[in-house]
């Protein structure tokens, strides 16, 4: 037994094998007969397009199985027009694929370079040209193209600059700030204490000062969900502890895995919801996850009242709310 | 009787005896097990309708809440909870619960008006707590704004609920039921006495004004006309997606084989 392998032949292209109506002129009749009935069908699809469109009423409905109650005229328009083309393309390939010439080619490959003749000749009348055009007489003509061309490529660098301006404090920082009012999302009006029951839950923001617009922007960053549990039921530690009020408990309501507005609230097992991904974090204690692909517990915003019984912000949030970013301090 | 014995012996004698059989123990045990929850509590004429509730609560209610409705492991206590609570929970079939599963659904309720009342009026007094809704003190009707139904729906109610209050997945096999169909009521009673896993929105967060907001927004969307024809359950991306992806991807799969394919 040698090592020698035995040369690998070219086997070439397989043998042509023809199709049934390429030799029997019945076969190829009726293929033509197909061809000719796809094309006809479009043609009626669009008589029935234009038909909805003219002639049934847009108050006309029909129910329809699996479809529902539809509008007639907008159903015809529809399947009319998918059809229409729909059966022009059909026709077409079934055309090439049983009449239209099948022989195989054989499209050789070439080299890329232009022969050495045809580069020298390129080079001479670009030369030529440059000359009756006066390109090297003409030097004002010369530059103030140059300049043109030149500064043309600056304006999609110039445009570039709209991916920033960079964000500054604005990740860091939201509205929230020592004796913020918590006002209800969306009808702004102030909460009481003892406007929430144990199991309740309000959607809060942060009063703004008089004359100030609130912007989407703005609830993005601001939104916190209110949370009143029996205080006995906390398992936080003392400076936790002292930012919630008689078992009234707030967080930012961004959460900390990618921003989504976490307020699926079970009152029964303490547990809040992320609808994107699931993160679930516990209330009772600081919103821990316990669940989720979330890495952080959602912020909790330090809580009390002023002399009125109003809530109050006793200070503001003291990390960023919402997910993580670049230049973010801690974790 | 030579005939008989003949199919006896038969094939599919013994399989169509079994299913005989199961079919009239099952129908005899489930007959026999719905007659005492449907039979109409007998009560003195002398018995006020409080001590009627704790007759008809010490049947059906007790095993699960406590003999004094005071709750155990598998049940909360009902003390405080208000006749509201028992009439949302009652009314709309989801108590008693037909099996110890994560979420009570609704069905068929169990107990009529008069004897769901008798129940709420015990629970009642045990404690205060928010009352039965007048369904004609709501008039969300004449006093609901759409629009600011809505809005206040999409903020409060959207996370659970679904935007288009189609309900929504939970944990744990818990879920936020749809809300097309619900009457306004059990939707009002709902908001203030927070059932299951549904936390409460008291009047003094969300005014009866709001919450006629949000009836009035719910009701516009139950009867939202599907213009378009079949709403897909109206939850958006998940089933456009599902049809789009099979059957859409599945023609095209199919028209991309048959443009490949060689005529013969």
């Amino acid at each position: 037994m040698t090592n020698s392998v035995e040369r690998f032949v070219d086997p070439g292209l397989p043998e042509h094998v023809h199709r049934k109506a390429d030799f029997d002129e019945r076969a190829a009749k009726r293929a033509e007969r197909q061809v000719a009935i796809l094309f006809l069908l479009s043609a009626a699809s669009t008589v029935l397009t234009i038909y909805s469109y003219v002639g049934i009423s847009p108050k006309k409905e029909v129910f329809l199985p699996l479809l529902g109650t539809q509008q007639v005229n907008n159903l015809g328009i529809g399947v009319g027009l998918a059809l229409s083309l729909f059966f022009i393309g059909l026709g077409a390939i079934h055309w090439a694929k049983t009449l239209m010439d099948d022989t195989e080619v054989i499209a050789e490959r070439h080299e890329f370079r232009s022969s050495d003749e045809d580069r020298k000749e390129f080079v001479e009348t670009i030369k030529e040209r440059a000359g009756t055009a006066q390109l090297g007489r003409r030097s004002l003509i010369k530059r103030s193209l140059g300049a043109a061309l030149g500064l043309i490529g600056l304006s999609p660098l110039v445009l570039l600059r709209d991916l920033g301006p960079l964000p500054k404090k604005e990740l860091e920082t939201t509205n929230w700030a020592k004796d913020t009012y918590l006002v209800s999302d969306p009808q702004g009006r102030r909460i009481k204490a003892s406007d929430l029951e144990v199991g309740a839950v309000a959607q809060v923001l942060p009063e703004l000062p008089e004359g100030t617009e609130r912007s989407l922007e703005n609830i993005g960053k601001d939104a916190v969900l209110l949370i009143r549990i029996r205080p006995e039921e906390f398992n936080l530690d003392a400076e936790r502890l002292s930012w919630t009020h008689e078992g009234i408990i707030a967080f930012s309501k961004i959460c900390s895995h990618m921003g989504c507005a976490v307020a699926l609230y079970e009152q029964q097992t303490k547990h809040l919801l992320c609808p994107c991904h699931q993160s679930t974090f516990d209330v009772t204690r600081a919103a821990k996850v316990i669940f989720g692909p979330a890495a952080r517990p959602l912020p909790q915003l330090a809580i009390g009242v002023d002399a009125e019984g109003y809530l109050i912000a006793k200070q503001g949030f003291t990390e960023p709310v919402g997910p993580s970013f670049w230049e973010r301090n801690s974790a | 009787m030579k005939r008989l014995s003949h199919m006896r012996r038969h094939k599919f004698a013994a399989p169509a005896l079994i299913a005989a059989a199961l079919i009239t123990v099952g129908s005899a045990f489930s007959m026999a097990s719905a007659l005492p929850t449907v039979q109409h509590q007998q009560t003195s004429s002398g018995s006020t309708i409080v001590d009627e509730g704790k007759q008809i609560f010490l049947k059906g209610c007790s095993s699960c809440h406590g003999l004094n409705a005071e709750g155990s492991g598998i049940a909360p206590s009902l003390i405080g909870v208000g006749a509201a609570a028992v009439d949302f929970q009652v009314g709309t079939g989801r108590m008693p619960m037909a099996d110890m599963s994560q979420q009570a659904m609704r069905k068929r309720p169990i107990y009529d008006a008069q004897q769901t009342a008798a129940l709420a009026a015990y629970v009642a007094s045990l404690a205060p707590g928010p009352k039965v809704v007048d369904p004609t003190s709501i008039n969300w009707e004449r006093d609901g704004n759409v629009a600011d139904g809505g809005t206040l729906f999409r903020t409060n109610c959207a996370m659970c609920h679904n935007f288009a209050a189609q309900g929504g997945a939970l944990t744990n096999g818990k879920y936020a039921p749809t809300l097309m169909g619900v009457e306004p009521k059990y939707i009002y009673e709902a908001m203030i006495t927070g059932p299951q896993s549904m936390p409460k929105f008291s009047d003094t967060t969300l005014t009866p004004k709001d919450k006629a907001d949000i009836i009035a927004w719910i009701q516009a969307a139950d009867k939202e006309p599907a213009t378009g024809g079949a709403s897909l359950g109206r939850v958006g991306p998940v089933t456009e997606g599902l049809l789009v992806w099979t059957l859409g991807l599945g023609i095209l799969i199919g028209v991309a084989v048959w443009l490949a394919m060689k005529a013969r």
